[in-house]
């Protein structure tokens, strides 16, 4: 089954970049320190706003900073809220989700009915006046606070699925045997949902470094630490667009559009694997037959 | 009634897909009189269904019609080969010529337009004359014919039953008084009773307004009743095509022979009943020769090697190698 | 249901958050009023956000009674401005954009998504495909800056910020100023139209791909129909069934993005309020503007849900 997700090329490049972005995240602070001889808080007084050359690659900021530095260093504060929120969500998904598919009855219609509730607040709305009143709190209790409302569509998935596992024969022969429920989830039905778990994390953490990139573009985020959102909350604050200091602000954005492009990739790529249709190599099969036909048919005399 | 409607010449269908392509028709031919009722019986994966949708030219990909004719000869006497027309060329045709009715009655119908308006659209593209009002009174005569009531059609296809919206997918093909229409297993999806009810209403009109009928099923003993030809099909190729009578009482291919004794004879007294042995072949790894020699109780020392050639034997046509030296 | 959920959560919010927020409230409001606040102020800041002597229960009650009748509190920012008047101005300039952006971008999203679905793997859509999944993990701020930088700064095309021209007369019935009102959304509008975009057209082309393969579209071709009629009437008219529902989903999210781009165009609607607020501490508005979009985001649920009903025969039975 693994093999069949790497098969498919688009998985392969989303989760390619992916990974290239958590190496990022975990060795990125160590490399622009190591290697760069730099930190993003560092001030070169002979380069201040400028643009990209060859002593910094993407530029400075206007006080001076190396945008370079900074973005690198971002990844980590980005990534970092990101995975934690997203797997914050999953867990929070999975203990409202399973159980509320796997035992039905009341505790299901209670937990559907929560799920529905937190599925329709606003949930931007919600992480941005709670991260409002905490404001300057350390990364972990933004990625709490995304988290927080990140999780009913994964609950609501999970949910389904788990209802149309517990009908398989398998688990119906299982339950025969006296199997202890707990178990069952653990052995039997979780092990299923590998696939869609992985795909629903992966959203979470876009979406998580969505959030967080967001909230720190307004001022509410982290404090202290670097990450893209605050990168860019900085040009903004500082004027970058009056002073035309573009490269400042457009490659943190480009980081999470690319992170948000990988993950949606994966995701395709597992759409495609569960649905051959939405593929384009029948077409691409039809073209090369038809291609085929239209050099084979002087051959064929009328 | 003799006049030639339709003939189907070397038809070719192919799946195409990355490892290469598998034939799911292969070098079909038959011909088709004005008025018959033509009845095509196979297992599944035979490549009737496969028949049916190049037929008329709606397979989907990656199925591709690689090769054959597909004349058509209109009431006015003018005879094209549909497979050479351009879509748009083809619409003229369709429906008001050729109209199918499909297996699955179910998903036939757009869900969320009313009966009458899928009547009204068709009919009306067909003659641009008609005004709304006539379209849907046709339509009610329509429905009339299968028995379901006028009030119907303002219903939407969820709110009918599964034999109403089988009668009613009828006389959607009979709107344009087609000359031709092709019957995936039409009466699969609906219990026995209702079945019986729907052929005797479809022999009936086909009776009265004289429409050719090409009509596949995996029920022979149905065919026998209904059709004027069969032709039964094997790994995609026709290997016996001959009068209901003669494919009843004097079988000539090992698999008719085995097709026809698998059910219960329509009458007289009841003999053994024998199955098949074996499964029907895997189409993308046909066996060489002939697709049924693997399951044959008959089968010669040529049989695995050479693809026997459709060949009057008596009154039917038959692909089979046992008949070659003797023809 | 969850109109009662976020007033509760809203009342809530304030009453479990570390420190006082009722307590910092008084004291700003001393401090921008330079006397004690009068009992009364005491009584409703309390109201809002917790302290008072009274227990929950009670509190909760008295807080649903204000809501009732349209009491929320006055600005800290503003003060004593009352936060319903400063709503009251944000709130059309959202409504609009949100309200045109959001149709826009849905009916060219799913425009596109039922051709690039009626015929995958075709030219269009082999180049569209890559650069949607693209544009749709753009996050909408930074394009909206983006945008602002190259169009407006760089290239001058778009005023820089506002929402109208602030030397014509503020008048609903001059056409000036309606056109001035064009001038300065369009660069917000389009920003968000073409973010907006991508996700419609995403899930209408996989509706639409499966919708194709459904028989009764195989019947309608077989019918003789021409190709635009099966494409609208049969495959396109069921596809769209799920990007209606998906419209009530999304709204929440939409707002969302909504709201950063009014920020980054000092467009001053909701989200700008909402940004000011956040920065000045000023709770009521932005307790206030919570309710507004959860009140917003419901009403949205609302719409989508008949059109759904309107569109699906087989919801109306059950209904």
């Amino acid at each position: 089954m693994l093999n069949g997700f790497l098969r498919n090329s688009k998985v392969r490049i989303g989760l390619g970049v992916f990974a290239a972005f958590l190496l990022l995240a975990l060795l990125g602070p160590w490399f622009v320190s190591a290697v760069m001889h730099t930190t993003p808080r560092t001030i070169d007084y002979d380069a201040l706003g400028q643009p990209p050359s060859a002593k910094h690659l993407l530029g400075t900021t206007l006080p001076g900073s190396d945008v370079l530095a900074q973005v690198i260093v971002g990844a980590r504060g980005s990534v970092f809220v990101g995975i934690t929120s997203a797997v914050l969500a999953t867990v929070i998904a999975a203990l409202v989700g399973v159980p509320s598919g796997f035992l039905g009855g009341r505790l299901d219609h209670g937990l559907t009915a929560f799920t529905n509730l937190f599925l329709t607040l606003p949930s931007f709305a919600l992480t941005l006046i709670i991260a409002g009143y905490v404001q300057g709190a350390a990364w972990w209790v933004i990625a709490l606070i995304i988290a927080a409302f990140e999780w009913p569509g994964g609950a609501r998935t999970l949910r389904s699925q788990t209802m149309s596992l517990r009908g398989r024969d398998f688990t119906v022969a299982m339950r025969m045997l006296g199997e202890s429920k707990t178990r069952l989830v653990f052995a039997e039905v979780m092990p299923h949902m590998t696939g869609i778990v992985s795909a629903m994390f992966l959203r979470a953490c876009v979406a998580g470094v969505f959030a967080e990139a967001a909230l720190s573009f307004l001022g509410i985020g982290t404090t202290g630490s670097v990450s893209w959102g605050t990168i860019i909350s900085e040009a903004q604050g500082q004027s970058a667009i009056l002073n035309g200091l573009w490269w400042w602000f457009v490659p943190p954005g480009l980081c999470i559009a690319l992170l948000g492009t990988a993950t949606a990739l994966v995701n395709f790529g597992i759409d495609e694997i569960s649905n051959p249709r939405l593929s384009a190599a029948n077409r691409k099969l039809m073209k090369r037959f038809r291609r085929a036909a239209r050099t084979a048919e002087p051959e064929v005399a009328r | 009634m003799n006049e030639v409607l339709l003939e189907v010449d070397g038809l070719t269908v192919e799946y195409l897909s990355q490892t290469g392509s598998v034939k799911a028709c292969a070098d079909v031919s038959f011909t088709l009189h004005r008025g018959q009722i033509l009845g095509v019986a196979g297992e599944s994966g035979s490549g009737k269904s496969t028949l049916i949708t190049a037929l008329t030219r709606l397979q989907r990909p990656p199925a591709v019609t690689s090769a054959g004719r597909l004349v058509y000869h209109s009431s006015d006497g003018d005879k094209v080969d549909l497979l050479t027309l351009s879509e748009r060329q083809l619409r003229a045709y369709r429906w008001s010529e050729l109209a199918i009715v499909l297996q699955s009655a179910m998903d036939c119908l757009n869900p969320v337009m009313r009966l009458g308006d899928q009547f009204e659209d068709v009919l009306r593209y067909h003659d641009p004359q008609l005004t709304q009002r006539q379209a849907w009174e046709r339509a009610e005569e329509l429905v009339a014919m299968v028995g379901i009531g006028s009030d119907r059609l303002r219903s939407y296809p969820h709110e009918l039953s599964g034999g109403m919206r089988q009668r009613s997918l009828i006389a959607l093909a009979l709107a344009c008084d087609p000359d031709l229409i092709v019957m995936d297993e039409p009466t699969t999806a609906v219990d026995v009773v209702m079945q019986r009810q729907i052929l005797a209403q479809l022999l009936q009109l086909q009776d009265r307004l004289g429409f050719a009928v090409v009509f596949v099923t995996h029920d022979l003993s149905l065919l026998l009743e209904l059709a004027d030809q069969i032709a039964i099909m094997y790994g995609g190729r026709i290997v016996e095509l001959g009068s209901a009578r003669e494919i009843y009482t004097a079988p000539k291919h090992p698999y008719t022979r085995g097709l026809r004794d698998s059910f219960p004879p329509l009458h007289g007294e009841l003999t053994t009943m024998r199955g098949i042995p074996g499964s029907p072949p895997d189409l993308r790894t046909p066996p060489s020769g002939c697709a049924f020699h693997p399951r044959c109780a008959d089968r010669l020392d040529a049989c695995d090697q050479q693809i026997p050639l459709l060949r009057p034997v008596g009154r039917n046509d038959v692909a089979c190698l046992l008949y070659e030296e003797t023809p | 249901m969850t109109f009662w959920a976020a007033l509760t959560f809203n009342f809530l919010i304030p009453r479990f958050m570390p420190g006082d927020p009722a307590a910092t409230m008084l004291r700003r409001i001393q401090q921008l009023t330079g006397q004690a606040p009068t009992p009364d102020q005491i009584r409703s800041v309390r109201l809002f956000f917790g302290g008072a002597r009274e227990n929950l229960p009670a509190q909760y009650l008295h807080y649903l009674n204000d809501l009732v009748h349209f009491r929320f509190g006055l600005s800290l920012s503003e003060y004593p401005t009352p936060v319903s008047d400063l709503i009251a101005q944000a709130l059309p300039w959202t409504l609009l954009l949100v309200g045109t952006t959001t149709i826009i971008a849905w009916i060219v999203g799913t425009a596109l998504g039922a051709y690039m679905g009626w015929k995958p793997g075709s030219r269009f859509d082999a180049i569209f495909a890559p650069t949607t999944t693209f544009l749709h993990a753009i996050p909408t701020f930074w394009l909206s800056l983006v945008a602002l930088w190259a169009f407006a700064f760089q290239l001058g095309w778009f005023p820089v910020s506002g929402a109208y021209d602030p030397d014509v007369p503020y008048q609903i019935n001059n056409l000036w100023f309606l056109l001035s009102i064009l001038k300065y959304g369009a660069l917000p509008a389009l920003t968000l139209i073409f973010i907006g975009f991508n996700g419609w057209l995403f899930t209408m082309r996989n509706v639409m791909v499966t919708t194709v393969s459904e028989d009764y579209v195989l019947l309608a071709k077989a019918k003789g129909l021409p190709t635009w009629r099966v494409l609208f009437k049969y495959a396109a008219r069921n596809a769209l069934l799920p990007n209606v529902t998906g419209l009530a989903l999304a709204i929440g999210g939409i707002l969302g993005g909504v709201l950063l781009t009014e920020v980054v165009f000092t467009y001053p609607g909701l989200g700008h309020r909402l940004y000011r607020a956040t920065v000045d501490h000023d709770f009521p508005v932005m307790q206030t503007i919570f309710l507004l979009i959860t009140l917003t985001v419901l009403i949205a649920n609302l719409i989508a849900d008949s059109i759904y009903v309107l569109l699906d025969p087989r919801t109306r039975d059950e209904a």
